[in-house]
């Protein structure tokens, strides 16, 4: 019985220690951890966020990296690419032109030649004639020496003429 | 008076007891629950432990009064 | 090994402890038999002295308030008697101890007369006791022991700063955090703040008490088991609870949601009876708990001294080591479940209405 009968001293006692233990608890020791500990928690939560926020801008960074060597790559095989391409087009282009210059010098040595050919074909054609007039008047000189071939000579020509 | 003695202590064992048998079958009941709760979801253990500590610590209380009852006698 | 050791060790000292009491006590009671219901109960109750040995005690001082004003005088003045003996005059008024209470002897009389059931006829127990009991005592060193540590814990953090916690720190912050969050699991919003100071001196109190009366050899103060004290503290709470109480958790109790008008009559009263029923529950709780754990600690303990052989230590300390681990376990558990229900109830009470 006296177990579960409260006294009143010790709820005196109770109340007492208990609500000035709370206050200089509360003044003392509470508000100075529990502000402490809070910080501390919001501090490493904004800690950790920033930390997040680097990581992604980095992933971020890291990514525009590889776009930027990428693009570099593309811009190398471009030019090369490129450069490839206008040589061989140089090289086509100095083929075509020296070929035309060729044909060109070709060209201009067959006409120089035929002009050539020409006009000695036409110097042959003097000389012969002349050579064959010469013959000729040798020949004639020879034949009409005698009166008698050149009226045997005449009377063929008058036939001829007769007949024509 | 001695006998009167006798049978008031037996009658606030046999009280006691009855509580105790209570409360064991409730606790036993709430530690198995949890015990299988667990097993089902393992991720939800804390929360459970919790609740079943809450538990248990009620159906206690109840058994408590039959101890407080026997300790009335004394 | 080395674990082992310690534990017969411990063994060892608690036999060791309590057979030189046994010879003590065979010496003086050679007849009676060992009562060891009376003995645990005694062991329980709150006590003028701090009983150390059979031979040693602490005398507290005892402050009485009587009809003639305030009478202090040491405890020992009544030289260990218990059953009003001995009259101590102080003030033109005596005092007598029957049975760890002290009453005031009616004016003229010499001694103390006894009825058939062995209460004083000519004395009246003196109602307004401040004595500085067992119980007073240990709450003291309980508010001292935790002002100590704990202001010794806020210096480290050098008024506020968000430091990594340090020396003593180290130990205390876990404790602070785990109340701090049994305030925010059960107090909806930001609310929880205005109650973490009250929810943490609550719990480092009733903490604090358990645990020292769990320490063997310095008389085993049963603080958080008087009832006295568990009915303050959950007064207390009572009281913060309806200080800070809201319309929605009246509005809960006067008009149950989701319950039919005729069932009110019934409800209602229910719902009333259970504000003040939480607050009893949480008192009894606490009290028979550990009053429980230190009544069969002694009861354990007593086995030996009822079978009148010291053999029986065998089965008896091996117990008592096993219910003291046990009642650590309690010790924490007791001041964790008074500490959440005492936040759900503020919880209840300060939410806002949101069906």
């Amino acid at each position: 019985m006296d177990l579960v009968t409260p006294a009143v001293g010790q709820i005196f006692w109770a109340g007492t220690i208990f609500i000035i233990l709370l206050f200089l608890l509360k003044k003392f020791a509470w508000k100075p951890m529990l502000t402490a500990v809070n910080e501390r928690e919001e501090s490493i939560k904004a800690s950790i966020e920033l930390a997040e926020k680097t990581k992604a801008e980095m992933e971020a960074m890291k990514a525009e990296n590889e776009d930027l060597l990428k693009e570099a790559r593309v811009e190398r095989d471009k030019m090369i690419r490129e450069a490839s391409e206008t040589s061989k087009k140089l090289i086509e282009e100095a083929k075509t032109e020296g070929k035309a210059q060729q044909n060109k010098i070709v060209a201009e040595a067959q006409r120089v030649i035929n002009s050539e050919k020409a006009a000695a074909i036409a110097e042959l054609k003097t000389q012969v004639a002349s050579l064959s007039l010469e013959i000729a008047e040798k020949v004639i000189k020879g034949e009409l020496a005698s009166s008698d071939k050149q009226k045997a000579l005449a009377e063929q020509i008058a036939n001829d003429i007769s007949l024509n | 008076m001695e006998v009167m003695e006798f049978s008031k202590l037996g009658l606030a064992a046999i009280g006691a007891g009855l509580a105790v048998i209570g409360a064991g079958i409730g606790i036993g009941k709430i530690g198995g629950s949890a015990l299988e709760a667990m097993a089902r979801q393992p991720e939800l253990t804390g929360k459970i432990q919790t609740v079943m500590i809450i538990a248990a610590a009620l159906v206690e209380g109840i058994a408590l009064f039959g101890v407080v009852v026997a300790l009335l006698q004394g | 090994m080395k674990k082992y050791a310690r534990i017969i060790l411990i063994g060892l000292a608690l036999t060791t402890s309590v057979l030189s009491k046994a010879s003590g006590n065979a010496h003086a009671e050679e007849e009676k038999p060992f009562d060891a219901t009376s003995h645990a109960i005694h062991h329980a109750l709150d006590a003028y002295e701090i009983h150390l040995t059979d031979n040693f005690s602490i005398p507290l001082p005892v402050i009485l308030w009587t009809d003639n004003g305030l009478v202090t005088f040491m405890s020992s003045a009544f030289h260990h008697d218990d059953e009003g003996h001995l009259l101590v005059e102080r003030n033109g008024m005596n005092f007598a101890k029957i049975h760890g209470k002290i009453y005031q002897v009616d004016a003229g009389a010499e001694h103390i007369a006894f009825d058939a059931d062995n209460h004083p006829t000519n004395a009246h127990k003196v109602t307004l006791d401040f004595s500085l009991t067992k119980n007073v005592t240990t709450m003291f060193l309980v508010a001292i022991l935790l002002l100590v540590i704990f202001i010794r814990s806020a210096k480290k953090y050098n008024g506020g700063k968000p430091v990594a916690p340090s020396g003593i720190a180290r130990w205390t912050e876990p404790g602070i955090v785990f109340v701090q969050d049994i305030a925010k699991e059960n107090i909806e919003g930001d609310k929880y703040k205005k109650f973490t100071p009250f929810l943490l001196t609550l719990f480092f109190f009733i903490l604090f008490g358990n645990i020292l009366g769990l320490i063997p050899f310095i008389s085993n103060p049963n603080m958080t088991g008087s009832i006295s004290v568990t009915l303050t503290l959950a007064v207390i709470t009572f009281i913060i609870q309806m200080a800070n109480s809201k319309g929605a958790f009246w509005s809960h109790i006067l008009m149950p949601p989701g319950v039919p008008k005729a069932l009110y009559i019934i409800l209602v009263p229910i719902e009333i009876a259970g504000i003040f029923i939480k607050p009893a529950a949480l008192t009894i709780r606490l009290f028979a708990n550990i009053t429980a754990g230190h009544i069969i600690v002694v009861s354990l303990i007593s086995i030996i001294f009822v079978n009148k052989s010291a053999a029986w230590a065998g089965l008896s300390v091996p117990m008592t080591l096993f219910i003291s681990v046990l009642e650590l376990l309690v010790a924490f558990l007791q001041a964790y479940i008074f500490t959440m229900l005492a936040a759900l109830y503020i919880g209840s009470s300060v939410e806002e209405a949101h069906h």
